[in-house]
């Protein structure tokens, strides 16, 4: 330590590195206490995971015998990967999910690229063309040949059920909101009930109810595939959890924007549809992607009723005799697929919200 | 005749008879689709020979259920195996939601933190947890961790009191012995009066401004005479240790390995979504509260609890009894790992042996359904009773 | 709002196009072309499926000899597979036309639910399977055991009877899928496995070490087991239990998959004729063709065939015919069919 400083700056534990692990670790004792609490947390949990997951893993082979090292053993994720991306479809007409999921990608691609012109024509292919592009080359018909939706399973089932539950819930939900907020007393009070009950039910009931109960409400030789009753329960349970989103968008609408387009002689319908609706749905985006994420965690609940979506046909290939004693491989991977979808839409609808965060 | 067109056509597009008109026919449509599934279903039943209505909640189950918190055996009702599921069902909504409202808080606060570390690692706790499926965390739970445990006769240990092995978790019951009944009242009659002390001391702050320490006070009285009569009464509660006899452990409460997945499963992740819901609700108090409350001369600590807490906890109640009543109705995944709650043992076992899918459907739906409204009912007096006077 | 409206009407719109009289299960079948057969979800040697998802054994084999008879073609059949507490909700709401799925024939499911067995393709009983290192060599020796098994079956039910009978304590543990109470019973959340014994020798050859098991010698229940359909459908329930019948009957009278063809070219016996449809016009009473029968031995074999290739002794499943009731009644059995005529 020297006292023959030319100039004499800021302490240096002010500065730099040092200054910020001051200020935001060791700002005083019980802080440095809680830093060094983190710190062990963190030494006790992430090295014996990053051992596991990578470095004493297994990544090459062909049979559980392959699994020599201590760590994961990614062949048996390897191995089965047909079966858990896309089920039991027939493996020579794989190719046609994959062109969905292409056209899905490039239009997706393009709406993403800011400044880009007819996204509006791109967004209306997406909304229309595309499901009916979608039935007929995933079930069949136009000289294709027909896949029973008992041969779907897989990451492709999982997120067949999200996108249709995603897709057919908004509207529906839109339309139940504005139903509840009707003035029509009939019309709201049957908005109200229809949707109270699917939202004070749990989905499980739901879907037991859509796969073993349905058929019983129809007359008879009327049934519908066991996927499509899936989807239909899940597409109202989520669309009475949206409505209530989208009632909270409609309520914080100021009042003076529905007098001033009555005003100028709005319809009912033009003042939702140009007015009202665009106002209040960008209010609440975030809330509609929460319901969105939380859809598409939900879909996993199909494999109670005997559907083998994503985390089904995991565990379905975990009971395969080669295969006994991967499950945690198995839910791991699970875990990290389903996790970087959510956190993918969530990402994004932070994004959103700062981007259109521009009005108030 | 012009004048009769003009009143007709004035009289159909008249607003409110437009109204009357959609409402009349809405009402006809919902009427006819309820219609037409009920005589669809009631021909479907009579046609398949599928018997109805209510008789067999009187009739012996015929089987058992691992878990019951009443007397139950195979010679009890189908409707006390209703009772048992229900009970099972509000048991493991119970501890998850004790469980997820502590863990969710401090996390919560956690990531307010002024130290970075800690933020972050409940930042990362809460973006991990919520964006996975529940149902694979209770997989994970319950056949990852629970199942690699030991048997039980390796069964990890402590103080030779806690026992945990792959069929659940085993720990000392408490036996209360003569005279201890005393004790409870006596325990009580100090929570009542406390709750006359706190009372009193709210009244007496709001006319003389004078504050009274009615928490540490009350807290004192009541360990105070429990401890007290314990010792008085010569300690008549004893421990019932758990023992490894036969196949298992006998003795102690059992908590069974699908209640303590399930329940651990459902803390975690609605812990995460409560962790949110309080920093929102500490974060809306503006910033300004507190530094006026620091000009004051408040110490820090009478700031959270006189200024922070309660006006953060009007926004979060509200976002938090959904969470709880979101956590209830998930704990009807428990079907999945065999827990023997309301869905596995009314809906599964119950509706097999009877084949009546209605009622029973019926029955669980109107449970929830049930909870669900009440919560809300009690959510809106709860709001009704919070709102700050000038408040709309 | 709007969308009740428009999904309430066209509910309106399908009461009009529903035909007002509904056809029977066989014409339906016979005009669409094939027809559903509900099978669990994996039960080697009784229906299983492999990896290209075709599926095989004596369960599954009833419903390829009802489509035999039908079509002259074993391979119509749709296979649904079903978890137990889905199977007879599926058989009742259509989705399927016969269940074909080990379900126990009992009173309360003929006679209370809706449904109609057509005949016993398995006699079985429920046994306990255990550790053999847990040393126990008796039922009467599982006082205090966890034990799992199946939810919604008869299982559920005889266990709690056969505990109770004993004055024995035990731990029910419940699965709704039978994989899952496989592997809850294989890492040991339970000390014993009970189920149809039949179904004990199956999972057996799931578990990590099938070695390491014992099945105990205690049958604790009666469990015909066999193809189940729709109440109130008289001709298809015919079909059904005539095809099943037709393969006991063939094997009581020597008739085999393998000498079938010269069998029934040289026969003088008039049962072999019938089976083999040369004489007795049976086809017509069933609304079949008149080689149904011929066609079930030809395409899918007599029982006997049936039974060695999926759950015999040379199989991994490995469960001995002789000595046991599904042995034929000339042999000490009780599989005794009425005669095709």
């Amino acid at each position: 330590m020297s006292t023959t400083n030319k100039e004499i700056g800021p302490p240096v534990i002010e500065l730099g590195a040092m200054g910020w692990l001051r200020k935001n670790l060791f700002s005083n004792w019980y802080n440095s206490l809680l830093t060094i609490f983190g710190l062990y947390l963190l030494y006790i949990l992430i090295p014996p995971l990053l051992n596991w997951i990578f470095l004493d893993a297994n990544f090459v082979g062909s049979t559980r015998d392959d699994c020599t090292n201590e760590g994961a053993c990614w062949i048996f994720i390897q191995q089965n990967i047909k079966l858990i991306f896309y089920g039991l479809y027939p493996t020579e007409e794989l190719w046609r999910i994959n062109f969905v999921y292409l056209i899905l990608f490039i239009s997706g691609v393009y709406l993403l690229i800011p400044n880009l012109k007819h996204k509006g024509w791109v967004g209306a292919f997406l909304l229309i063309i595309f499901p009916i592009i979608c039935v007929i080359m995933l079930s069949g018909g136009l000289g294709l040949e027909a896949v029973e939706t008992r041969l779907w399973g897989g990451l492709f089932l999982t997120l067949v059920i999200a996108g249709v539950g995603i897709v057919l819930s908004l509207p529906i939900g839109v339309m139940l909101a504005l139903g509840r907020r009707s003035k029509l007393p009939v019309v709201s009070i049957l908005c109200t009930i229809f949707i109270e009950i699917w939202r004070g039910v749990p989905l499980i009931t739901v879907l037991f109810m859509a796969s073993n109960m349905f058929p019983l409400f129809m007359p008879e030789g009327v049934n519908f595939d066991k996927l499509i009753r899936a989807l239909i329960g899940v597409m109202f349970f989520s669309a009475a959890y949206l409505a209530e989103v989208v009632r909270g968008g409609l309520q914080a609408m100021p009042k003076g924007q529905y007098e001033a387009s009555q005003a100028v002689g709005l319809t009912y319908w033009r003042m939702m549809a140009l007015v009202i609706l665009p106002q209040s749905l960008k209010m609440v985006i975030p809330a509609i992607i929460g319901s969105f994420i939380a859809i598409f965690k939900d879909t996993t609940l199909v494999l109670v009723i005997g559907l083998f979506d994503f985390l089904g046909i995991i565990q379905f290939v975990g009971t395969n005799p080669d295969w006994l004693g991967f499950s945690h491989e198995g839910y791991v991977f699970a875990a990290a697929v389903f996790w970087v979808f959510c956190y993918a839409m969530s990402w994004y609808s932070q994004r959103l919200e700062k981007k259109l965060d521009t009005g108030r | 005749m012009e004048t009769d067109r003009s009143k007709l056509g004035s009289f159909l597009f008249n607003r409110s008879v437009q109204g009357v008109f959609y409402q009349l026919i809405t009402l006809g449509l919902v009427a006819l689709g309820i219609y037409y599934i009920v005589t669809n279903t009631a021909r479907n039943m009579l046609e398949r020979g599928l018997a109805s209505g209510f008789h067999f909640l009187g009739v012996e189950s015929q089987f058992d259920i691992g878990m019951t918190l009443i007397e139950y055996s195979p010679t009890s009702t189908y409707f006390d195996s209703f009772i048992v599921g229900l009970l099972n069902t509000l048991l493991v909504a119970g501890i998850g939601i004790l469980f997820a409202t502590i863990i969710g808080f401090t996390i919560g606060i956690m990531r307010l933190s002024s130290n970075w570390l800690i933020a972050k690692i409940a930042e990362a706790y809460v973006e991990i947890l919520r964006n996975i499926p529940l149902l694979l965390q209770i997989f994970f739970w319950y056949f990852a961790v629970l199942r690699a445990l030991p048997k039980p006769k390796q069964s990890l240990e402590l103080y030779d009191s806690f026992f945990l092995n792959n069929r659940g978790l085993f720990i000392p019951d408490t036996v209360f012995g003569e005279g201890s009944s005393i004790i409870f009242y006596l325990l009580w009659l100090t929570i009542i009066i406390s709750i006359g002390i706190f009372i009193w001391a709210k009244r007496r702050q709001n006319r003389t401004g004078e504050r009274f320490p009615a928490f540490y006070v009350s807290t004192a009285l009541i360990l105070g005479t429990f401890f007290i009569s314990l010792a008085a009464t010569g300690f008549p509660v004893s421990f019932e240790y758990p023992e490894l006899k036969g196949f298992n452990f006998k003795g102690g409460v059992k908590l069974i390995p699908e209640l303590v997945a399930l329940t651990f499963a459902l803390a975690m992740y609605t812990a995460s979504f409560i962790a949110e819901v309080v920093r929102g609700g500490i974060m809306a108090v503006s910033k300004g509260q507190t530094e006026a409350a620091k000009s004051v001369g408040l110490k820090q600590n009478l700031i959270l609890r006189l200024i922070i807490i309660p006006q953060a906890l009007r926004v979060i109640v509200p976002p938090l009894t959904n969470q709880y009543l979101n956590l209830t109705k998930n704990s009807s995944l428990a079907a999945a790992i065999a827990y023997p709650d309301l869905v596995l043992v009314f809906a599964g076992t119950a509706l097999m042996q009877t084949g009546q899918a209605i009622e029973i459907i019926g029955m669980v739906m109107g449970v929830y359904l049930f909870l669900s409204l009440f919560t809300s009912l009690i959510m809106n007096l709860f709001n009704r009773f919070m709102k700050v006077d000038g408040e709309r | 709002m709007n969308t009740m409206r428009i999904s309430f009407l066209g509910l309106v719109c399908s009461v009009l196009m529903v035909p007002a009289a509904f056809a029977g299960t066989l014409d339906t079948v016979k005009s669409q072309g094939f027809f559903n057969c509900g099978v669990s979800q994996g039960v080697p040697g009784f229906s299983n499926p492999d990896a290209d998802g075709n599926w095989s054994g004596i369960d599954v084999d009833v419903c390829r000899a009802v489509s035999a008879a039908i079509f002259g073609d074993p391979d119509k059949v749709k296979y649904v597979p079903l978890t137990a507490k889905e199977r007879f909700t599926a058989l009742q709401a259509g989705e399927i036309d016969v269940l074909s799925r080990n379900t126990t024939w009992t009173l309360s499911r003929d006679a209370q639910i809706g449904l109609e067995f057509a005949g016993v393709n398995f006699y079985d009983g429920q046994g306990f399977m255990v550790r053999k290192d847990s040393g126990i060599t008796s039922a009467m020796e599982l006082d205090g055991a966890s034990v799992c098994t199946n939810l919604g079956t008869t299982t559920e039910l005889n266990m709690a009877d056969f505990f109770r009978a004993n004055g024995m304590a035990y731990e029910p543990v419940v699965f709704e899928k039978a994989d899952e109470v496989v592997n809850a019973y294989d890492e040991g959340r339970c000390d014993t496995y009970t189920t149809d014994k039949s179904g004990l020798a199956a999972q057996r050859t799931k578990l990590a070490d099938p070695e390491a098991h014992v099945v105990l010698p205690e049958t604790i229940s009666k469990e015909p087991l066999g193809p189940v359909v729709r109440e109130g459908d008289g001709d298809w329930a015919d079909v059904v239990r005539w095809s099943l019948n037709a393969m006991i009957e063939a094997e009581e009278f020597g008739l085999t998959q393998s000498n079938a063809k010269t069998e029934c070219a040289l026969t003088s016996n008039p049962v072999v004729a019938r089976l083999c449809g040369k004489e007795g016009g049976t086809g017509a009473g069933l609304n079949l063709g008149e080689s149904w029968s011929y066609d079930i031995v030809t395409m899918v074999g007599n029982y006997g065939d049936v039974y060695e290739k999926h759950v015999g002794e040379n199989t991994p499943v490995g469960l001995a015919r002789a000595g046991s009731p599904n042995a034929s009644y000339k042999d000490g059995g009780v599989l005794y069919a009425p005669p095709a005529r």
